[in-house]
């Protein structure tokens, strides 16, 4: 599986804001400056479909940031950004959504004082009773909120969430949260998953489920972008691999070629003098 | 001390007119915070909304009382959901509790200008708008009513306030088990994964104001028909935070906390102004300490130990738990 | 009632000097303003009516009104016309004011009966309209169920009526000028008042309602020392502001340390935060009009002054004895937060609380002076307020309301956001007397802050990933 999807990438010239075959997210000439600080400038930035696209940099590099500008809950200076074909500039966030773009954050917003069901059945989309003048009348959308049960439930047995199903989110462990979140993305049933830093805070024991989950989108046909400063996390699942430092994209490619790029090595050690780049728990 | 005369108007506090208005303003208010996160202080305006939208459109328009009821609990209250949510809605959430508290303000200095005296009657406000709601009375008007606590007009506005809530409450319930409740919900957990998840938070916040505003509405009318008259100092900024003691106290986002939480407030303000009036009265507490219109101060200042105490000693409320929603959450 | 009273003659004021200016006399559609006072007199007068059940005007005929002067003899005496109109004139001085209950028609009272007789100062050349409202029936509103309500209606309203009270007509005076002085005037007193509450919400993330209650508390505590005075000694207002600051600052210090250092430690949210500020505003401003009254009052120095004509504009002694005060201070906390380390200290607090804790900033300890110096200052500005308008119940949350617009078209959070925004509101309050009717003009200001968030929510010099 891995190797024909990464063999499409593999001509693909291994330098920033290089093309690729068949883009689902472009970027060109996105800024954003805060007050007289840029905090992103990239001149020009494709996600190939269907792979797993690692985006990683230094702390303060402007990866948070730039996330929040391809999922429009922020907007850039200058510059323009397409999903599926479609410009995004003035796109509220919410419509980005029903795009088929979803995304996570890096700190999980679990709804705390909502059960871990009623979470789920939040993630769908195009829901009849979510209409006020529908909602009084129950027998409209009854059927479709059992439809969406069904769904949220095989999704929580997927995520071994199940018998949590009534508890509250707020109950939940970190890690648990993170899975939450995920599953409760894949409710929208996206084409395009957007994870910002989904290892941050998970302990190691579930670590190795989340990262099946993530192979899991890849192998359903979903397209992944993350954050993360995980480098075994990196290395493991990402058939891509972009790394940004000082707002900028400074390199692209595959994961074995960044660890040996120049350019990404100054700028890991430009920040943290004394680490190298296996920046396992660098924060 | 004159027993009955205390539980009588313990009683009429528990269960009277004012825990009638105040229940349906804290509900407006529990629509807005208590499932939605929205802080509006302002909810004397929608009350006023109310009370005007009737008053105004009888006596200043020469209209109809039911166009005067439309135009009272829905024409006005939307548009003052719009004024107020349009700018504050896509801020944090003090925005929207600066420029309510500020309506509140507004409203006071507009229905007391005397330029505008020909259409609000300013400082004395408008009067007798609510001749054709008495003419369907039942009640005879020299009767006493329910075990003598209400005379016959006035039993006619309890009954019709007990009807009303009964009806705004089972709506809420309802609306809030919907998948429509659900995104409120979810927004006031954290708005911006709502709107990860494809939600227009910015219209649901919007859909929430208006219809909180709207009860408000319904309640500030209902004053305004139980005592016949608009008037600007019954819906002054005070005004908003009996509404606010009122959820606090009965329990935050329970679909039954505004009106368990208004009767206790009402019947606890009733025993309390009945009590220091008939000991100011009797000379036990002498006229040098306290006096007759101090009296009515007093029950202002409950309202200020009340908001104190309950948000820093119990925030969740009579009927809540820390779990589901209180006050003192992040 | 006094507020009444101030409006109209103001009202009044504004027609006649709307006359010297014919291009901005139709912007003032306004019913005709009182006549001009003999030369060299003053008059008090009035129209008594009431509305029948049908809401129509109806004017009390034969009611006897009587003058007192101050030492409570008798001054003028004047009887109600068939139009209801009443007139007694009189020699510039303070009277007081009384409508005979006994010659009012049977089924018709005094809405306020607690202001009969009412207070009324007369300047040369002026004419004060001196209202009691009536209504039908035999008991006063005062018993129904809001009495404290009520009681509201009865407070002289401070920030609406501005020292307007001694303008006369007389010479040239260009009333834009006039406006803006008077509204830089106005300006830095709510600069003065907003620094704590933005340093304050800069600082702590607390909007605190509370804020106003410390400008009441200043004005008020200035009234005990100048007017009822301390063990029969009445001190001069001047040194009374030392102590008022003092105090004010004191009392801020200890209302921190008692309530929002524990709030702080034991981790309560904003919203619980904001309650608590609200239920302290409520509860400080009905202790202080339960000790206080509900009347606006004033202090006994620089009441009346003689303004001096400056050509262009007119201006009282003490009006800008006041400016030169607001601005020195002003101009030593803005230098004090630019260059002192403590002021440093606040503004990085402000800035990054968290960088500036673990630049070894003791966070708790600015914080702490934060409340002190806000606090001190706000009592300083309702002083300030007493002297040029009037002290009331009220004064502080009016203010507030005032401060709130300024902090927010500053920028929230931004100490020279709060003057400069401040400062702005104050001008904009007067100019726009100019085209909306005065009794109406803090409704401008309120409405610009509602402007302001739509169109640049994080205020004129705020930054804009402060917000949202």
């Amino acid at each position: 599986m891995t190797t024909d999807l990464s063999s499409v990438l593999d001509s693909v010239p291994r330098e920033p804001g290089s093309a690729k075959p068949d883009p689902i997210l472009k970027v060109s000439n996105v800024r954003r400056s805060f007050g007289g600080l840029v905090a992103v400038d990239v001149d020009h930035l494709e996600v190939q479909r269907g792979v797993i696209t690692a985006l990683i940099g230094p702390n303060g590099a402007g990866k948070t940031t730039f996330f929040n500008l391809l999922t429009n809950f922020d907007n850039p200076d200058t510059g323009s950004r397409t999903f599926e074909g479609r410009d995004l500039q003035g796109i509220p966030a919410h419509k980005v959504a029903n795009l088929g773009m979803v995304r996570t954050f890096q700190l999980t917003k679990s709804l705390s004082r909502m059960t871990v069901i009623d979470n789920m059945r939040l993630g769908a989309t195009r829901q009849i009773g979510e209409s006020l003048s529908k909602a009084l009348l129950p027998f409209t959308w009854k059927r479709q909120e059992a439809e969406v049960t069904a769904r949220a439930d095989e999704l929580l047995e997927r995520f071994k969430l199940s018998h949590m199903r009534e508890e509250y989110a707020g109950t939940l462990s970190g890690g648990q949260r993170k899975l939450l979140e995920m599953a409760r993305a894949l409710m929208v049933q996206p084409t395009m998953v957007m994870l910002d830093e989904p290892m941050a805070g998970v302990n190691p024991a579930l670590k190795q489920s989340l990262l099946d989950h993530v192979k899991g989108l890849r192998d359903q046909g979903m397209t992944v972008l993350f954050v993360e400063h995980d480098m075994d996390m990196v290395q493991e699942i990402s058939d891509w691999v972009v790394v940004m430092a000082e707002g900028r994209i400074i390199a692209e490619g595959p994961p074995s070629s960044i660890a040996n790029n120049q350019a990404v090595v100054d700028a890991y050690l430009g920040s943290h003098h004394d680490s190298a780049l296996n920046l396992e728990g660098s924060e | 001390m004159d027993l009955v005369a205390i539980l009588e108007n313990t009683a009429r506090g528990l269960f009277g007119e004012q825990f009638i208005y105040f229940a349906l303003a804290a509900i407006g208010l529990n629509m807005h915070y208590g499932y939605t996160g929205l802080l509006n202080f302002g909810q004397a305006v929608f009350m006023a909304a109310g009370a005007y939208g009737l008053s105004m459109a009888v006596v200043t328009l020469g209209l109809n009382f039911w166009i005067g009821l439309v135009l009272g609990i829905v024409v006005f209250p939307l548009i003052l959901a719009l004024i107020m949510g349009v700018p504050t809605l896509r801020l944090r959430a003090d925005y929207l509790a600066i420029v309510t508290i500020a309506s509140s303000e507004m409203f006071r200095i507009i229905a007391r200008s005397p330029s505008l005296d020909r259409w609000t009657g300013s400082s004395d406000g408008l009067t007798a708008f609510a001749n054709d709601f008495y003419d369907m009375s039942p009640f005879q008007a020299g009767e006493r009513y329910f075990f003598g606590l209400f005379i016959g007009n006035q039993m006619w506005v309890v009954l019709v306030g007990w009807i009303l809530l009964a009806i705004v409450v089972t709506l809420v319930w309802a609306m809030m088990r919907s998948p429509w409740g659900r995104v409120l919900r979810a927004i006031r957990e954290d708005e911006d994964a709502a709107r990860s998840l494809g939600k227009n938070a910015y219209w649901f916040k919007m859909q929430a104001l208006m219809l909180g505003g709207m009860f408000g509405a319904l309640g500030g009318m209902l004053r305004a028909i139980g005592t016949q008259s608009s008037q600007p100092q019954n819906f002054i900024t005070d005004v908003t935070f009996f509404a606010w003691v009122a959820l606090i106290l009965g329990g935050v986002a329970k679909i039954g906390g505004p009106v368990l939480g208004a009767a206790i407030l009402y019947g606890v303000l009733s025993f309390t102004d009945i009590v220091l009036r008939q000991m100011v009265e009797s000379g036990i507490i002498p006229n040098s300490i306290m006096d007759g219109t101090q009296v009515g101060q007093v029950r202002f200042m409950l309202i200020g130990i009340g908001l104190v105490s309950l948000a820093i000693l119990r925030p969740q409320g009579v009927l809540g738990t820390k779990e589901e929603m209180a006050l003192d959450d992040h | 009632m006094l507020r009444e009273q101030t409006l109209m003659s103001r009202a009044g004021n504004c027609i006649r000097a709307g006359m010297a200016i014919a291009a901005v006399v139709f912007l003032l559609a306004l019913p005709s303003g009182p006549t001009h006072a003999q030369e060299g007199g003053a008059e008090v007068k009035g129209s008594l009516t009431y509305k029948d059940a049908s809401g129509e005007k109806i004017a009390v005929e034969g009611v006897v009104f009587t003058a007192n002067d101050e030492s409570g003899s008798q001054a003028g005496t004047a009887t109600s016309g068939t139009d209801g109109s009443w007139l007694i004139q009189l020699p510039p001085g303070t009277y007081s004011v009384e409508l005979d209950v006994s010659t009012l028609p049977d089924g018709v009272v005094l809405k306020n009966p607690d202001k009969n007789p009412a207070e009324v100062r007369l300047v040369e050349g002026n004419s004060k309209s001196s209202l009691f409202p009536l209504v039908m029936g035999s008991a006063a509103p005062a018993a129904s169920e809001d009495s404290g309500a009520t009681a509201s209606e009865s407070s002289g309203d401070v920030v609406e009526t501005t020292a307007t009270v001694n303008e006369s007509s007389t010479s040239g005076n260009i009333r834009v000028i006039q406006l803006l002085v008077d509204g830089l005037k106005l300006g830095l007193i709510i600069a003065m008042c907003a620094i704590g509450l933005s340093l304050i919400y800069g600082t702590t993330g607390l909007t605190n309602f509370a804020h106003g209650e410390a400008v009441t508390f200043g004005a008020v505590l200035g009234y005990l020392l100048n007017v009822t005075g301390v063990f029969g000694f009445r001190i001069p207002l001047i040194f009374a502001t030392v102590v008022i600051v003092v105090v004010c600052g004191a009392f801020g210090g200890a209302f921190n340390k008692v309530v929002w250092a524990r709030m702080r430690r034991r981790g309560s949210s904003l919203v619980a935060a904001l309650v608590v500020s609200i239920g302290f505003s409520i509860l400080f401003r009905y202790v202080i009009l339960y000790f206080f009254g509900g009347r606006a009052k004033r202090f006994r120095d620089y009441q009346i002054q003689e303004q001096w004509d400056l050509g262009w504009f007119r201006l009282a002694p003490k009006d800008l004895a006041l400016m030169v005060v607001s601005l020195v201070v002003l101009i030593g906390v803005a230098s004090g937060l630019q260059f002192t380390r403590m002021g440093k200290a606040m503004r990085a607090v402000s800035d990054n609380r968290d960088l500036a804790e673990s630049s070894g900033i003791d966070v708790e300890r600015v914080i702490a002076l934060v409340w002190i110096f806000g606090s001190a200052l706000a009592g300083l500005g309702g002083v300030l307020f007493g002297v040029t308008e009037a002290i009331s119940w009220e004064m502080g949350f009016r203010v507030l309301l005032l401060m709130f617009a300024g902090v927010t078209l500053g920028g929230l959070g931004t100490a020279y956001g709060a003057l400069f925004g401040s400062i702005i509101v104050g001008v904009f309050i007067q100019l726009s007397t100019l085209v909306i009717p005065p009794d109406m003009k803090n409704v401008g200001a309120l409405l610009m802050l509602v402007v302001i968030l739509l169109v640049r929510p994080q205020g004129l010099l705020g930054r804009s990933e402060r917000i949202g």
